[in-house]
């Protein structure tokens, strides 16, 4: 216990659990969202999209996370705008997406002069090199994602629930499936850095799957993700470092164990 | 009588292929109309045009009420019965065109206008379930509460009779009966012998459509709408018996 202390007097330790908590409340919302209206397949689209982002970025210069953030909204409206006004078939348009974002990232990579630092922590994720800057757009993003699901809660539970019976009661549908596709994008882009784009779609899925054992009903099922999502992750990220074993890939690990244990208690 | 809705040579249907083909139909107050057709006659596509759903390639669609003063109940199999809802919500989802603001406050009188329809309904008991943990019969009462929620003039439900029991069939039908005293009812249902003897008049729909004056139809006024129908009646419940001009289709395809 002691020695859990005093790993919080390292910088770098903090960082690492305000990135948890920060990454736990923005994916367990955001996730429960995507798991409830069944979009994690173009989720996934959109996680794997914003490695052309990334790879641009080195190439240009500029912070990958920009990148990836302009690659994945554009992805994320590109997806719904070739299945809606293209008539290509949406799993498909998806792929289209998925496949196309990742090759422009392997190619820009590719071009880059030199070495490509720090590339792999936005494959596989790396807590712990969590930037204090980074901190801080994880924060602006929490706020941002309570204040609109307090704001709008009614409103997005009865889209997400019956689009077409949202529709005959005016509510602005198109309008909130766009700022909900943002939303989706900046969660994923901002907590690549904690688990990574391999592993992201697992924070918002896994958390919400425990969640859903033991309630079925939206609001609670949003509480639930962030403590599961959280305690996992914190959970994960001492294992890791005591272990020495990659964060990303720990606290994915962990959050299939709690998933499992809290799905056999339930049996019980 | 006051006109709520009025089509005139209306023409719809999905990428280029017409379901709907010049089809005319006007709606008053106080009327029950049976929308009644083959599968793929264009039942549904009527009733989502009519909500606004479907834009029309040509032809006009006229509301003379407000949007939300249509209450509508979809076909149970367009909802996802495992989305976490509680049955609560769902009602009060009814009333959505307040909801941009709702969350800011408790919103009592919603909330107590939604458990006052499910007592109606007989199932206030399971306001706090979540709705994939309901029966068939339990679920169409609860969309039918939340089509009842903004107290609409004009109730449109898509085949309201799907995996309920005969009990609750019968049921539903008085309900609605009763209803019909306050709004005018679109009914679409595969069941014409049952539905007769509720409606007041019937819209057969196969590509077009023919508003028949009256409850009751023949064989042969059937076969002049070229509306192919199947009858399916149930024990205890009224029903007119009306015989099928396709019955040797059926035969065909039984050899």
């Amino acid at each position: 216990m002691d020695t859990i202390i005093e790993l919080f007097s390292y910088d770098f330790f903090v960082n690492a659990f305000l990135a948890s908590l920060l990454a736990a409340i923005s994916c367990g919302i955001i996730g429960t969202y995507i798991v409830s209206r069944r979009i994690v397949f173009i989720s996934g689209g959109i996680t794997h999209a914003s490695f052309g982002g990334i790879g641009m970025g080195y190439y240009l210069g500029i912070n990958p996370l920009v990148g990836a953030a302009i690659f994945s909204i554009l992805s994320g409206m590109g997806i719904q705008l070739f299945s809606s006004k293209g008539k290509v078939r949406e799993d498909s348009s998806i792929a289209i997406w998925w496949s196309l974002g990742m090759a422009i990232g392997i190619i820009f990579v590719y071009l880059t002069p030199g070495y490509a630092p720090n590339l792999l922590s936005y494959l596989f994720g790396s807590i712990l090199t969590v930037s204090t800057g980074e901190i801080w757009l994880m924060l602006a993003l929490v706020v941002l994602i309570v204040l609109f699901f307090t704001l709008f809660y009614r409103t997005i539970l009865y889209i997400a629930f019956d689009e077409d019976f949202a529709k005959t009661s005016d509510l602005p549908v198109g309008l909130f499936n766009y700022l909900l596709m943002i939303l989706i994008s900046l969660t994923i882009v901002l907590n690549i850095r904690v688990v990574g784009i391999i592993l992201i779609l697992s924070l918002l899925t896994i958390p919400q799957a425990t969640a859903n054992v033991l309630t079925r009903e939206f609001g609670r099922m949003m509480f639930y993700s962030v403590g599961f999502a959280f305690l996992a992750s914190f959970i994960g990220l001492l294992i890791s470092y005591f272990a020495d074993i990659p964060s990303g890939a720990t606290i994915i690990f962990t959050q299939v164990v709690l998933f499992g244990f809290v799905k056999l208690i339930k049996a019980f | 009588m006051k006109k709520l809705l009025e089509i005139k040579n209306l023409s719809a249907g999905y990428d280029g292929n017409m379901v709907l083909e010049n089809v005319n139909l006007e709606v008053f107050s106080g009327d029950f109309i049976g929308i009644i057709g083959p599968n793929g006659g264009g039942k549904t596509t009527l009733i989502k045009t009519i909500l606004g759903l479907i834009k029309p390639s040509s032809g006009e669609m006229t509301l003379h009420i407000s949007k939300t003063n249509i209450g509508y109940l979809p076909q149970v199999n367009q909802i996802d019965k495992r989305f976490p809802i509680s049955v609560i919500d769902v009602v009060r989802s009814g009333k959505a065109n307040t909801a941009l603001f709702s969350s800011f406050h408790k919103n009592l009188g919603e909330k107590q206008k939604a458990e006052s329809l499910l007592s109606e309904m007989g199932i206030l008991h399971i306001r706090n379930k979540a709705i994939g943990e309901l029966s068939g019969g339990q679920m169409q009462r609860v969309f039918l509460c939340r089509a009842l929620m903004n107290e609409p003039e004009l109730l449109v439900l898509d085949e309201p009779s799907t995996y309920v029991d005969n009990n609750f069939e019968g049921e539903l039908y008085l309900k609605l009966k009763e209803l019909n005293e306050q709004m005018a009812i679109l009914l679409i249902s595969h069941d014409v012998g049952t539905i007769s003897f509720f409606v007041k008049t019937i819209a057969c729909v196969n590509r077009h459509l023919h508003h028949h004056p009256s409850n009751i139809i023949s064989e042969e006024q059937l076969a002049s709408y070229n509306c192919p129908l199947q009858i399916i009646t149930h024990g205890n419940i009224p029903h007119t018996v009306l015989k099928l001009h396709d019955e040797h289709e059926h035969h065909g395809h039984h050899h």
